[in-house]
Protein backbone atom coordinates (compact mmCIF):
# COMPACT_ATOMS: atom_id res chain seq x y z
CA UNK A 1 0.00 0.00 0.00
CA UNK A 2 1.22 3.51 -0.92
CA UNK A 3 -0.26 6.34 1.27
CA UNK A 4 0.02 9.38 -1.75
CA UNK A 5 -1.16 7.58 -4.21
CA UNK A 6 -4.39 6.10 -1.77
CA UNK A 7 -4.91 10.17 -0.89
CA UNK A 8 -4.55 10.83 -5.05
CA UNK A 9 -7.50 8.61 -4.81
CA UNK A 10 -9.44 10.42 -2.23
CA UNK A 11 -8.73 13.49 -3.50
CA UNK A 12 -9.88 12.18 -6.98
CA UNK A 13 -13.34 11.16 -5.51
CA UNK A 14 -14.03 14.47 -3.54
CA UNK A 15 -13.19 16.45 -7.00
CA UNK A 16 -15.51 14.43 -8.85
CA UNK A 17 -18.40 15.13 -5.92
CA UNK A 18 -17.34 19.12 -6.36
CA UNK A 19 -18.05 18.99 -9.96
CA UNK A 20 -21.79 17.35 -8.95
CA UNK A 21 -23.00 19.70 -6.55
CA UNK A 22 -26.42 18.33 -6.24
CA UNK A 23 -25.48 15.04 -5.94
CA UNK A 24 -23.36 16.44 -2.53
CA UNK A 25 -26.66 18.45 -1.78
CA UNK A 26 -29.03 15.40 -1.51
CA UNK A 27 -26.05 13.18 0.02
CA UNK A 28 -25.64 15.84 2.75
CA UNK A 29 -29.52 16.77 3.37
CA UNK A 30 -31.52 14.00 2.89
CA UNK A 31 -30.78 12.30 6.64
CA UNK A 32 -32.08 15.20 7.92
CA UNK A 33 -34.94 16.01 5.91
CA UNK A 34 -36.44 12.48 6.48
CA UNK A 35 -35.43 13.18 10.17
CA UNK A 36 -37.85 16.19 10.22
CA UNK A 37 -40.34 14.13 8.18
CA UNK A 38 -40.04 11.77 11.19
CA UNK A 39 -40.51 13.96 13.79
CA UNK A 40 -43.80 15.49 12.11
CA UNK A 41 -45.40 12.11 11.91
CA UNK A 42 -44.78 11.08 15.58
CA UNK A 43 -45.77 14.41 16.30
CA UNK A 44 -44.33 13.94 19.58
CA UNK A 45 -40.69 14.75 20.80
CA UNK A 46 -40.50 11.87 22.88
CA UNK A 47 -41.68 9.22 20.80
CA UNK A 48 -39.16 11.08 18.33
CA UNK A 49 -36.04 10.74 21.22
CA UNK A 50 -37.04 7.37 21.15
CA UNK A 51 -36.84 6.43 17.59
CA UNK A 52 -34.22 9.07 16.10
CA UNK A 53 -31.02 7.38 17.44
CA UNK A 54 -31.59 4.12 15.41
CA UNK A 55 -32.39 6.43 12.74
CA UNK A 56 -29.34 8.57 12.50
CA UNK A 57 -27.38 4.94 12.76
CA UNK A 58 -30.49 3.55 9.78
CA UNK A 59 -29.93 6.94 7.22
CA UNK A 60 -26.79 7.09 6.82
CA UNK A 61 -25.98 3.45 6.52
CA UNK A 62 -28.61 3.12 3.81
CA UNK A 63 -27.66 6.20 1.98
CA UNK A 64 -24.12 5.65 1.92
CA UNK A 65 -24.50 1.98 0.64
CA UNK A 66 -26.29 2.81 -2.34
CA UNK A 67 -24.19 5.86 -3.57
CA UNK A 68 -21.10 3.88 -3.29
CA UNK A 69 -22.03 0.71 -5.02
CA UNK A 70 -23.40 2.90 -7.74
CA UNK A 71 -20.47 4.93 -7.92
CA UNK A 72 -17.70 1.80 -7.57
CA UNK A 73 -20.06 0.10 -10.22
CA UNK A 74 -19.70 3.10 -12.44
CA UNK A 75 -16.05 2.52 -12.57
CA UNK A 76 -15.83 -1.41 -12.61
CA UNK A 77 -17.89 -0.69 -15.61
CA UNK A 78 -16.28 1.90 -17.47
CA UNK A 79 -12.68 1.21 -18.76
CA UNK A 80 -10.89 3.06 -15.75
CA UNK A 81 -10.68 0.22 -13.57
CA UNK A 82 -9.12 -2.02 -16.21
CA UNK A 83 -6.63 0.84 -16.69
CA UNK A 84 -5.83 1.47 -13.13
CA UNK A 85 -5.40 -2.39 -12.44
CA UNK A 86 -2.57 -1.94 -15.24
CA UNK A 87 -1.18 0.99 -12.59
CA UNK A 88 0.89 0.42 -9.93
CA UNK A 89 -1.56 1.10 -7.61
CA UNK A 90 -2.88 -1.45 -4.78
CA UNK A 91 -6.13 -2.86 -4.79
CA UNK A 92 -6.20 -1.96 -0.94
CA UNK A 93 -5.34 1.75 -1.46
CA UNK A 94 -8.32 2.09 -4.35
CA UNK A 95 -10.72 0.72 -1.98
CA UNK A 96 -9.45 2.57 1.28
CA UNK A 97 -9.09 6.11 -0.68
CA UNK A 98 -12.91 5.41 -1.62
CA UNK A 99 -13.81 4.48 1.76
CA UNK A 100 -12.00 7.61 3.02
CA UNK A 101 -13.44 10.24 0.58
CA UNK A 102 -17.28 8.84 1.47
CA UNK A 103 -16.17 9.02 5.01
CA UNK A 104 -15.65 12.32 5.10
CA UNK A 105 -18.93 12.94 3.34
CA UNK A 106 -20.39 10.76 5.85
CA UNK A 107 -18.89 12.39 8.68
CA UNK A 108 -20.42 15.42 7.39
CA UNK A 109 -23.94 14.27 6.55
CA UNK A 110 -24.09 12.85 10.04
CA UNK A 111 -23.00 16.59 11.85
CA UNK A 112 -25.57 18.00 10.06
CA UNK A 113 -28.58 15.29 10.93
CA UNK A 114 -27.01 15.40 14.53
CA UNK A 115 -27.34 19.00 14.75
CA UNK A 116 -30.99 18.99 13.58
CA UNK A 117 -31.94 16.48 15.46
CA UNK A 118 -30.71 18.37 18.83
CA UNK A 119 -31.89 21.85 18.01
CA UNK A 120 -34.84 21.92 16.21
CA UNK A 121 -36.23 18.55 16.60
CA UNK A 122 -35.73 18.06 20.78
CA UNK A 123 -33.81 15.55 20.32
CA UNK A 124 -32.31 14.37 24.00
CA UNK A 125 -29.47 12.58 24.51
CA UNK A 126 -27.36 11.55 27.71
CA UNK A 127 -24.19 10.88 26.48
CA UNK A 128 -21.57 12.71 24.53
CA UNK A 129 -23.00 14.12 21.36
CA UNK A 130 -19.46 13.48 19.62
CA UNK A 131 -19.21 10.14 21.05
CA UNK A 132 -22.81 9.64 18.82
CA UNK A 133 -21.37 11.43 15.89
CA UNK A 134 -18.31 9.12 15.98
CA UNK A 135 -20.60 6.23 16.07
CA UNK A 136 -22.79 7.17 13.57
CA UNK A 137 -19.94 8.50 11.35
CA UNK A 138 -18.64 4.92 11.63
CA UNK A 139 -21.88 3.64 10.74
CA UNK A 140 -21.37 5.32 7.54
CA UNK A 141 -18.43 3.87 6.64
CA UNK A 142 -20.10 0.45 7.28
CA UNK A 143 -22.59 1.47 4.90
CA UNK A 144 -19.72 2.56 2.55
CA UNK A 145 -17.69 -0.38 2.96
CA UNK A 146 -20.56 -2.88 1.90
CA UNK A 147 -21.60 -0.82 -0.93
CA UNK A 148 -18.07 -1.69 -2.14
CA UNK A 149 -18.19 -5.28 -1.67
CA UNK A 150 -21.84 -5.88 -3.16
CA UNK A 151 -20.87 -3.63 -6.04
CA UNK A 152 -18.71 -6.34 -7.17
CA UNK A 153 -21.70 -8.74 -7.83
CA UNK A 154 -23.89 -6.41 -9.98
CA UNK A 155 -23.26 -6.23 -13.92
CA UNK A 156 -25.63 -3.47 -14.27
CA UNK A 157 -26.88 0.09 -12.60
CA UNK A 158 -30.63 -2.26 -11.87
CA UNK A 159 -28.67 -4.65 -10.17
CA UNK A 160 -26.45 -2.52 -7.82
CA UNK A 161 -29.87 -0.36 -6.74
CA UNK A 162 -31.73 -4.10 -6.10
CA UNK A 163 -28.72 -4.53 -3.57
CA UNK A 164 -30.36 -2.11 -1.65
CA UNK A 165 -33.17 -4.09 -0.45
CA UNK A 166 -31.03 -7.60 -0.50
CA UNK A 167 -27.92 -6.33 1.85
CA UNK A 168 -29.94 -2.64 3.94
CA UNK A 169 -33.18 -3.93 4.37
CA UNK A 170 -32.71 -6.83 6.26
CA UNK A 171 -30.52 -5.81 8.41
CA UNK A 172 -33.04 -2.35 9.43
CA UNK A 173 -35.91 -4.66 9.63
CA UNK A 174 -33.74 -6.92 12.03
CA UNK A 175 -31.47 -3.78 13.95
CA UNK A 176 -34.14 -3.28 16.96
CA UNK A 177 -35.92 -0.34 15.15
CA UNK A 178 -39.19 -2.16 15.02
CA UNK A 179 -39.27 -4.13 17.87
CA UNK A 180 -36.81 -4.80 20.79
CA UNK A 181 -33.80 -7.42 19.38
CA UNK A 182 -34.36 -9.77 22.36
CA UNK A 183 -37.76 -10.24 21.91
CA UNK A 184 -37.67 -11.70 18.56
CA UNK A 185 -38.24 -15.24 18.25
CA UNK A 186 -34.46 -17.15 18.17
CA UNK A 187 -33.94 -17.40 14.59
CA UNK A 188 -34.45 -13.89 14.10
CA UNK A 189 -32.86 -13.15 17.21
CA UNK A 190 -29.77 -15.31 15.72
CA UNK A 191 -30.12 -13.49 12.01
CA UNK A 192 -30.04 -9.97 14.29
CA UNK A 193 -27.17 -11.11 15.90
CA UNK A 194 -25.06 -11.78 12.96
CA UNK A 195 -25.81 -8.49 11.46
CA UNK A 196 -23.35 -5.54 11.68
CA UNK A 197 -26.47 -2.63 11.70
CA UNK A 198 -27.84 -4.30 14.72
CA UNK A 199 -24.45 -3.51 16.88
CA UNK A 200 -24.11 0.29 15.46
CA UNK A 201 -28.04 0.78 16.76
CA UNK A 202 -27.41 -0.50 20.05
CA UNK A 203 -24.22 1.33 20.35
CA UNK A 204 -26.56 4.88 18.98
CA UNK A 205 -29.51 3.86 21.59
CA UNK A 206 -26.81 3.38 24.94
CA UNK A 207 -25.05 6.55 24.20
CA UNK A 208 -28.31 8.47 23.97
CA UNK A 209 -29.47 7.25 27.45
CA UNK A 210 -26.34 7.00 29.37
CA UNK A 211 -23.12 9.07 29.57
CA UNK A 212 -21.33 5.98 30.53
CA UNK A 213 -18.78 4.20 28.19
CA UNK A 214 -19.36 0.77 29.11
CA UNK A 215 -17.57 -2.53 27.82
CA UNK A 216 -20.70 -3.62 26.07
CA UNK A 217 -20.35 -0.02 24.23
CA UNK A 218 -16.74 -0.13 23.22
CA UNK A 219 -17.92 -4.01 22.35
CA UNK A 220 -20.40 -2.84 19.56
CA UNK A 221 -18.04 -0.36 18.14
CA UNK A 222 -15.48 -2.78 17.85
CA UNK A 223 -17.68 -5.21 15.84
CA UNK A 224 -19.00 -2.27 13.50
CA UNK A 225 -15.11 -1.23 12.60
CA UNK A 226 -14.19 -4.84 12.13
CA UNK A 227 -17.24 -5.66 9.85
CA UNK A 228 -16.83 -2.56 7.94
CA UNK A 229 -12.76 -3.30 7.53
CA UNK A 230 -13.99 -7.10 6.43
CA UNK A 231 -16.05 -5.86 3.84
CA UNK A 232 -13.50 -3.66 2.62
CA UNK A 233 -10.90 -6.34 2.23
CA UNK A 234 -13.16 -8.83 0.84
CA UNK A 235 -13.94 -6.16 -1.66
CA UNK A 236 -10.41 -5.72 -2.66
CA UNK A 237 -10.21 -9.53 -3.04
CA UNK A 238 -13.30 -9.08 -5.66
CA UNK A 239 -11.20 -6.81 -7.62
CA UNK A 240 -9.14 -8.58 -10.53
CA UNK A 241 -6.52 -7.56 -12.19
CA UNK A 242 -7.27 -10.29 -15.06
CA UNK A 243 -10.71 -10.81 -16.77
CA UNK A 244 -11.90 -12.94 -19.29
CA UNK B 1 18.31 -6.94 -23.01
CA UNK B 2 19.37 -5.88 -26.79
CA UNK B 3 17.54 -4.03 -29.22
CA UNK B 4 15.67 -7.23 -29.96
CA UNK B 5 11.84 -8.05 -29.69
CA UNK B 6 10.09 -6.13 -26.96
CA UNK B 7 7.05 -7.93 -26.94
CA UNK B 8 7.10 -11.86 -28.00
CA UNK B 9 4.02 -13.66 -28.40
CA UNK B 10 3.66 -17.55 -28.42
CA UNK B 11 0.96 -19.74 -29.30
CA UNK B 12 -1.73 -17.52 -27.77
CA UNK B 13 -5.06 -18.93 -27.39
CA UNK B 14 -7.68 -16.57 -25.38
CA UNK B 15 -11.32 -18.01 -25.06
CA UNK B 16 -13.95 -15.20 -23.88
CA UNK B 17 -16.92 -17.27 -23.23
CA UNK B 18 -17.97 -20.16 -25.41
CA UNK B 19 -15.93 -18.14 -28.57
CA UNK B 20 -12.02 -18.54 -29.09
CA UNK B 21 -11.32 -14.63 -30.28
CA UNK B 22 -7.08 -15.60 -30.56
CA UNK B 23 -6.50 -19.05 -32.05
CA UNK B 24 -2.68 -19.84 -31.93
CA UNK B 25 -1.15 -16.06 -32.13
CA UNK B 26 2.21 -15.98 -32.12
CA UNK B 27 4.47 -13.05 -33.16
CA UNK B 28 7.37 -10.93 -32.47
CA UNK B 29 7.34 -6.67 -31.88
CA UNK B 30 10.95 -5.15 -32.43
CA UNK B 31 11.53 -2.61 -29.65
CA UNK B 32 11.96 0.80 -31.32
CA UNK B 33 9.33 0.21 -34.04
CA UNK B 34 5.75 1.70 -34.97
CA UNK B 35 3.66 -1.80 -34.92
CA UNK B 36 0.35 -1.47 -36.85
CA UNK B 37 -2.30 -4.13 -35.82
CA UNK B 38 -4.60 -4.12 -38.24
CA UNK B 39 -8.14 -6.49 -39.06
CA UNK B 40 -11.79 -6.05 -39.26
CA UNK B 41 -13.54 -4.73 -36.04
CA UNK B 42 -14.26 -7.93 -34.11
CA UNK B 43 -10.79 -10.28 -35.20
CA UNK B 44 -9.39 -9.97 -32.08
CA UNK B 45 -7.12 -6.91 -32.09
CA UNK B 46 -8.51 -5.70 -28.72
CA UNK B 47 -8.10 -9.22 -27.00
CA UNK B 48 -4.17 -9.41 -27.88
CA UNK B 49 -4.11 -5.90 -26.73
CA UNK B 50 -4.95 -6.83 -23.53
CA UNK B 51 -3.23 -10.03 -23.24
CA UNK B 52 0.11 -8.06 -24.17
CA UNK B 53 -1.11 -5.17 -21.39
CA UNK B 54 -1.34 -8.40 -19.05
CA UNK B 55 -5.45 -7.56 -18.10
CA UNK B 56 -6.64 -10.68 -20.32
CA UNK B 57 -7.16 -14.50 -18.68
CA UNK B 58 -5.49 -16.63 -21.46
CA UNK B 59 -6.16 -20.30 -22.19
CA UNK B 60 -2.67 -21.09 -23.19
CA UNK B 61 0.42 -19.85 -24.55
CA UNK B 62 2.81 -17.31 -23.47
CA UNK B 63 3.46 -13.29 -23.70
CA UNK B 64 6.49 -12.12 -22.68
CA UNK B 65 6.32 -8.04 -22.20
CA UNK B 66 10.14 -6.38 -21.72
CA UNK B 67 11.72 -9.57 -20.56
CA UNK B 68 9.12 -10.51 -18.00
CA UNK B 69 5.99 -12.22 -18.31
CA UNK B 70 2.49 -9.90 -19.78
CA UNK B 71 1.14 -8.62 -16.26
CA UNK B 72 4.31 -8.53 -13.95
CA UNK B 73 4.34 -5.89 -11.43
CA UNK B 74 7.29 -4.44 -12.41
CA UNK B 75 5.72 -3.93 -15.65
CA UNK B 76 2.53 -1.65 -14.03
CA UNK B 77 4.98 1.77 -14.92
CA UNK B 78 6.62 0.57 -18.17
CA UNK B 79 3.73 0.24 -20.50
CA UNK B 80 1.43 2.58 -21.48
CA UNK B 81 -1.74 1.63 -22.99
CA UNK B 82 -4.91 3.34 -24.12
CA UNK B 83 -8.11 1.28 -23.66
CA UNK B 84 -10.93 2.05 -27.11
CA UNK B 85 -13.15 3.18 -24.68
CA UNK B 86 -11.66 5.93 -23.23
CA UNK B 87 -10.60 5.10 -20.01
CA UNK B 88 -11.16 8.38 -17.54
CA UNK B 89 -13.46 10.07 -15.71
CA UNK B 90 -15.74 11.68 -17.52
CA UNK B 91 -17.10 14.15 -14.30
CA UNK B 92 -13.39 15.41 -13.96
CA UNK B 93 -11.18 18.21 -15.96
CA UNK B 94 -9.08 16.82 -18.18
CA UNK B 95 -6.25 18.17 -16.27
CA UNK B 96 -7.78 16.45 -12.93
CA UNK B 97 -7.92 13.37 -15.05
CA UNK B 98 -4.12 13.51 -15.82
CA UNK B 99 -3.53 15.14 -12.46
CA UNK B 100 -4.74 11.73 -10.63
CA UNK B 101 -3.18 9.34 -12.84
CA UNK B 102 0.28 10.57 -12.68
CA UNK B 103 0.06 10.84 -8.88
CA UNK B 104 -0.74 7.07 -9.54
CA UNK B 105 2.46 6.37 -11.86
CA UNK B 106 4.27 8.47 -9.50
CA UNK B 107 5.33 10.90 -12.47
CA UNK B 108 7.02 13.72 -11.93
CA UNK B 109 3.99 16.75 -12.29
CA UNK B 110 5.67 18.51 -14.99
CA UNK B 111 4.77 15.54 -17.11
CA UNK B 112 0.98 16.54 -16.70
CA UNK B 113 1.84 19.72 -18.91
CA UNK B 114 3.79 18.03 -21.75
CA UNK B 115 1.27 15.32 -22.45
CA UNK B 116 -1.42 18.08 -22.42
CA UNK B 117 1.06 19.56 -25.13
CA UNK B 118 1.97 16.39 -27.02
CA UNK B 119 -1.48 15.36 -27.69
CA UNK B 120 -2.57 19.37 -28.47
CA UNK B 121 -5.09 19.60 -26.10
CA UNK B 122 -4.27 23.03 -24.27
CA UNK B 123 -7.14 24.60 -25.41
CA UNK B 124 -9.16 21.61 -23.25
CA UNK B 125 -7.28 21.94 -19.63
CA UNK B 126 -10.11 23.24 -17.43
CA UNK B 127 -12.71 21.54 -19.35
CA UNK B 128 -14.80 18.89 -18.09
CA UNK B 129 -14.50 15.58 -20.17
CA UNK B 130 -18.10 14.79 -20.47
CA UNK B 131 -17.86 18.00 -22.30
CA UNK B 132 -15.59 16.96 -24.84
CA UNK B 133 -15.77 15.98 -28.87
CA UNK B 134 -15.04 12.16 -29.39
CA UNK B 135 -11.77 13.16 -30.73
CA UNK B 136 -10.62 15.61 -27.88
CA UNK B 137 -11.67 12.30 -25.62
CA UNK B 138 -9.79 9.78 -27.12
CA UNK B 139 -6.99 12.30 -27.20
CA UNK B 140 -7.35 12.95 -23.28
CA UNK B 141 -7.01 8.45 -22.91
CA UNK B 142 -3.55 8.84 -24.86
CA UNK B 143 -2.44 11.69 -22.75
CA UNK B 144 -2.95 9.57 -20.05
CA UNK B 145 -1.07 6.54 -21.67
CA UNK B 146 2.04 9.07 -22.20
CA UNK B 147 2.32 9.52 -18.68
CA UNK B 148 5.36 8.76 -17.03
CA UNK B 149 8.14 7.22 -19.70
CA UNK B 150 6.52 4.54 -20.84
CA UNK B 151 8.76 1.96 -22.79
CA UNK B 152 5.96 0.04 -24.77
CA UNK B 153 2.71 2.17 -25.70
CA UNK B 154 -0.42 0.09 -26.51
CA UNK B 155 -2.52 2.10 -28.43
CA UNK B 156 -5.86 0.59 -29.53
CA UNK B 157 -7.84 3.25 -31.94
CA UNK B 158 -6.18 5.90 -30.69
CA UNK B 159 -6.56 8.11 -33.60
CA UNK B 160 -10.57 7.11 -34.64
CA UNK B 161 -12.26 10.33 -35.39
CA UNK B 162 -9.49 12.69 -35.40
CA UNK B 163 -9.05 15.84 -37.97
CA UNK B 164 -6.71 14.29 -40.93
CA UNK B 165 -4.25 17.21 -39.66
CA UNK B 166 -4.57 16.04 -36.05
CA UNK B 167 -4.38 12.71 -37.10
CA UNK B 168 -1.34 13.49 -39.35
CA UNK B 169 0.93 15.06 -35.86
CA UNK B 170 -0.42 12.17 -33.98
CA UNK B 171 1.98 9.80 -36.01
CA UNK B 172 4.36 12.44 -36.37
CA UNK B 173 4.76 12.00 -32.41
CA UNK B 174 4.49 8.55 -32.87
CA UNK B 175 7.50 8.04 -34.98
CA UNK B 176 9.60 10.67 -33.03
CA UNK B 177 8.44 8.46 -29.92
CA UNK B 178 10.28 5.20 -31.44
CA UNK B 179 13.10 6.61 -32.92
CA UNK B 180 13.65 7.31 -28.96
CA UNK B 181 13.82 3.64 -28.44
CA UNK B 182 9.50 3.24 -27.16
CA UNK B 183 7.87 0.45 -29.03
CA UNK B 184 4.42 1.33 -29.90
CA UNK B 185 1.61 -1.40 -30.91
CA UNK B 186 -1.54 0.97 -32.59
CA UNK B 187 -4.54 -0.79 -33.55
CA UNK B 188 -6.53 0.20 -36.30
CA UNK B 189 -9.78 -0.97 -38.63
CA UNK B 190 -8.34 1.86 -41.59
CA UNK B 191 -6.29 -0.10 -43.60
CA UNK B 192 -4.57 3.86 -45.02
CA UNK B 193 -3.04 3.91 -41.07
CA UNK B 194 -1.11 0.79 -42.13
CA UNK B 195 1.40 2.58 -44.37
CA UNK B 196 2.40 4.53 -41.61
CA UNK B 197 3.33 1.75 -39.63
CA UNK B 198 6.94 0.33 -39.82
CA UNK B 199 5.84 -3.20 -39.14
CA UNK B 200 2.01 -4.72 -40.01
CA UNK B 201 0.08 -7.26 -37.67
CA UNK B 202 -2.05 -8.11 -39.88
CA UNK B 203 -5.35 -10.02 -38.19
CA UNK B 204 -8.64 -11.50 -39.45
CA UNK B 205 -11.23 -14.05 -37.69
CA UNK B 206 -8.26 -14.34 -34.03
CA UNK B 207 -5.57 -15.69 -35.81
CA UNK B 208 -2.37 -13.71 -38.05
CA UNK B 209 -2.60 -12.95 -41.53
CA UNK B 210 0.58 -11.44 -41.82
CA UNK B 211 3.46 -9.88 -39.58
CA UNK B 212 5.72 -8.41 -42.11
CA UNK B 213 6.83 -4.55 -43.29
CA UNK B 214 4.79 -2.77 -45.50
CA UNK B 215 6.87 -3.10 -47.98
CA UNK B 216 7.79 -6.40 -48.26
CA UNK B 217 4.18 -7.39 -47.65
CA UNK B 218 3.49 -5.43 -50.93
CA UNK B 219 6.14 -7.12 -52.57
CA UNK B 220 5.36 -10.52 -51.74
CA UNK B 221 1.08 -9.91 -52.34
CA UNK B 222 2.25 -8.27 -55.92
CA UNK B 223 -0.40 -5.43 -54.57
CA UNK B 224 0.93 -1.73 -54.57
CA UNK B 225 -1.48 -0.31 -52.13
CA UNK B 226 -2.17 -2.70 -48.66
CA UNK B 227 -5.85 -3.09 -48.67
CA UNK B 228 -5.25 -5.51 -51.72
CA UNK B 229 -2.50 -7.12 -49.64
CA UNK B 230 -5.19 -7.60 -47.36
CA UNK B 231 -7.49 -8.76 -49.19
CA UNK B 232 -5.28 -10.90 -51.44
CA UNK B 233 -4.32 -12.44 -48.46
CA UNK B 234 -7.61 -13.30 -47.10
CA UNK B 235 -8.58 -14.98 -50.15
CA UNK B 236 -4.83 -16.90 -50.29
CA UNK B 237 -6.03 -17.94 -46.92
CA UNK B 238 -9.63 -18.92 -48.06
CA UNK B 239 -8.10 -21.22 -50.97
CA UNK B 240 -6.14 -23.13 -48.67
Amino acid sequence: MNTSILLATTARILNQFRHDRRTVALMILMPSLLLILLRFVFNSEQAFSRAAPALLAVFPFAIMFIVTSITTLRERTTATLERLMTMPIAKLDLLFGYALAFGLVAVVQVLVAVGVSLYWLGLSIGGSVWLLVVIAGLDALLGTALGLFASAFARTEFQAVQFMPLFVMPQVLLCGLFSPRESMTPVLEWLSNVMPLSYAVDALTAVTTSSDITGELVQDLTIVAACGLLALVLGAVTLRRRTP
Amino acid sequence: MTSSAAVEVTGLRVRRGKRLVLRDVSCTIPQGSVTGLLGPSGCGKTTLMRSVVGVQIVESGSVSVLGSPAGSPDLRRRIGYATQNPAVYADLTVEENLRYFCSVLRAPRSDVSRVIDEVGLGANVSQLVSSLSGGELSRTSLAVALLGTPELLVLDEPTVGLDPLLRDELWTLFRTLAARGVTLLVSSHVMDEAARCSRLLLMRDGALLADDTPSSLLSETGTDDLEQAFLSLVRAREAA
